[in-house]
């Protein structure tokens, strides 16, 4: 029975370890996140429909999952170009940006959010040009994405990075003897190769760019149905009591969460694939 | 076409790239930082140290240290004993504990603390027992060590699992066969190949529980001097027009960051090193 399920070796500790890590990732993991889908079987299928399609509840996932979405896709241009600047050339200053490449994730939301408010509010350092141009910077949706790309370009320049750095440099020196263009070399050579890379770093950006709260509020002016992204509703609702309303939409939310992670395991699964390492 | 040009671009594309790259370095996280300085100093050194050394602002301090102390040192346990069993053994599942493990990273913040409600509070599933023996969990500080851990829990195992990986298992086995007991080959073999890993899952788990917000947010119940960690504290003052106090706190943080990023690289470097 025991080597069925694991495979023989003379290292010690592999039930204490094993149980151990269990044990734990349920009480502090599992048994707490299964809450949420009892409480919401406590809602007949009807209520929960009811609150997830309420106009409220639409308005606030239209505006995480488009605003998510617009800010994943500013991080794939961007993200890749950093990613690629950073891993082919070389230019003083380098080795800082490479470090601070991981700033968003090291720096409290809540900091990056008042940060980033003051920033663009209309009398701010960058707001004042936005006013100029007539775009409402901070409070509008224009806000929350500028947030949301802060806390995602991390995802994207981490995962492509790794990948870019393994690429094989022959596949490069047999297309250009082939008589490939660099442009064309870039283009059909090395994007093919690294596109699941950069899919998976956008899927992870944009995964935690929908539950993003803390750099968010601020800037977000928090107008129901303008400008209330979808964690802050569940906030809300909770300050209300509306235990199981919350709930409901953090299950919708919870859901959409797992078929980006499962994507991004697949577009993970792809990249190795494509290196060679299957 | 020679050789040395097949892998890299004429060069005014290579400088138009590197000058986009940068602008954009400059604009997304260079200018935040230097507006969190900026505007913790807008009013003096003065106003800064009062916002500092607060009675509210230290209760803040002490709450978010109290509750790192707690977090940070129960996942780089949790850490080592599931990269032990992953990176060690070949077992079924694995795929699956792997994604187990990961889940905290893509729940919303929000959802995070809001699990914490369901389970403990007032109206949730264990609260009437609770309130029955007095015992407090939601909107105290149970609750936000417990809302942290939750958010941190991969921190230091997914740092370690892969450096783990990559050394085999040759050392210890060697250790064994030569007649060492179990735990001397694990505190004297193993644990100092990883040193440099767990210092590097340590200081980013620790980032990550000094820093939380929306987790805690939930279920701190944000009672001044009392459940408020530094995060929570920072959004008050600012809330209250404060921005120079609140800035100020924030800095601190943002020091905090700036530091994990430093000793980050450092521990990387050493990493780096070791493999070669």
């Amino acid at each position: 029975m025991r080597e069925f399920f694991v495979k023989k070796s003379i290292l010690p500790g592999f039930s204490l370890s094993l149980g151990f890590t269990i044990f734990y990732l349920s009480l502090f993991v599992l048994i707490p996140l299964s809450m949420i889908f009892l409480k919401t079987s406590t809602l007949t299928f009807q209520q929960f429909i009811q609150v997830i399609t309420a106009e409220r509840t639409l308005a606030a996932y239209r505006l995480s999952f488009g605003t998510a979405f617009v800010s994943a896709g500013i991080n794939a241009v961007f993200g890749l170009i950093v990613a690629w600047v950073l891993v082919r050339y070389t230019f003083p200053g380098k080795r800082i940006v490479d470090a601070m490449v991981d700033f968003p994730l090291a720096l409290p939301t809540a900091v990056a959010g008042i940060a980033l408010t003051e920033l663009y509010v209309p009398t701010g350092w960058l707001g004042q040009y936005l006013q100029m141009a007539g775009i409402k910077g901070a409070f509008s949706p224009v806000g929350i994405t500028i947030a949301l790309t802060f806390i995602g370009l991390p995802f994207v320049v981490r995962t492509v990075q790794p990948v870019l750095e393994d690429l094989d440099p022959q596949i490069e020196e047999a297309a250009a003897s082939l008589g490939a263009n660099r442009w064309q070399t870039v283009t059909m050579v090395i994007l093919p190769v690294i596109f699941p890379a950069l899919l998976t770093g956008v899927t992870l950006a944009f995964a935690r760019a929908i539950g993003e709260y803390g750099s968010v509020i601020f800037i977000a002016g928090n107008m129901p149905m303008k400008t209330e992204i979808a964690p802050l509703l569940i906030m809300t609702k909770l300050e209300q009591y509306d235990y199981p309303g919350a709930t409901a939409i953090a299950v919708g939310m919870l859901l959409i969460s797992f078929v980006l992670l499962a994507a991004a395991n697949f577009f993970q699964w792809l990249t190795s694939k494509n290196l060679g390492k299957v | 076409m020679s050789q040395l040009n097949a892998r890299t671009e004429p060069r005014f594309v290579r400088y138009f790239l590197i000058t986009i790259a940068l602008a954009f370095f400059a604009l997304f996280l260079v200018l935040p930082l230097v507006c969190v300085f900026h505007n913790a100093l807008s009013k003096g050194w003065v106003v800064y140290f009062d916002a500092l050394k607060h009675p509210d602002a230290i209760a803040a301090m002490r709450m978010t240290l109290m509750t790192a102390l707690v977090v940070v040192p129960m996942n780089l346990v949790f850490g080592v004993a599931a990269a032990w069993a992953i990176s060690k053994f070949d077992f079924r599942g694995k795929g699956l504990l792997l994604s187990l493990i990961d889940l905290p990273l893509s729940v919303s913040p929000v959802i995070a603390g809001l699990i914490f409600i369901l389970l403990f509070g007032a109206q949730g599933f264990l609260g009437p027992w609770l309130i029955a023996h007095n015992i407090r969990i939601v909107f105290a500080w149970p609750a936000i060590v417990l809302a942290t851990l939750f958010v941190t829990v991969p921190m230091v195992a997914r740092e370690l699992i892969p450096i783990m990986k990559s050394q085999g298992t040759e050392e210890e086995e060697a250790a064994l066969t030569l007649g060492a007991s179990a735990w001397k080959t694990f505190w004297l073999v193993s644990v100092p190949n990883l040193r440099w890993g767990i210092l590097y899952g340590v200081i980013l788990c620790n980032a990550r529980a000094m820093g939380e917000f929306g987790a805690v947010s939930v279920v701190s119940g944000h009672i001044r001097g009392l459940t408020n960690t530094m995060p929570l504290h920072v959004e008050i003052l600012y809330n209250e027009y404060q921005s120079a106090a609140a800035f100020a706190v924030a800095s601190l943080l943002a020091m905090l960051a700036i530091v994990t990023l430093i000793a980050k690289s450092i521990v990387e470097a050493h990493i780096r090193q070791g493999q070669k």
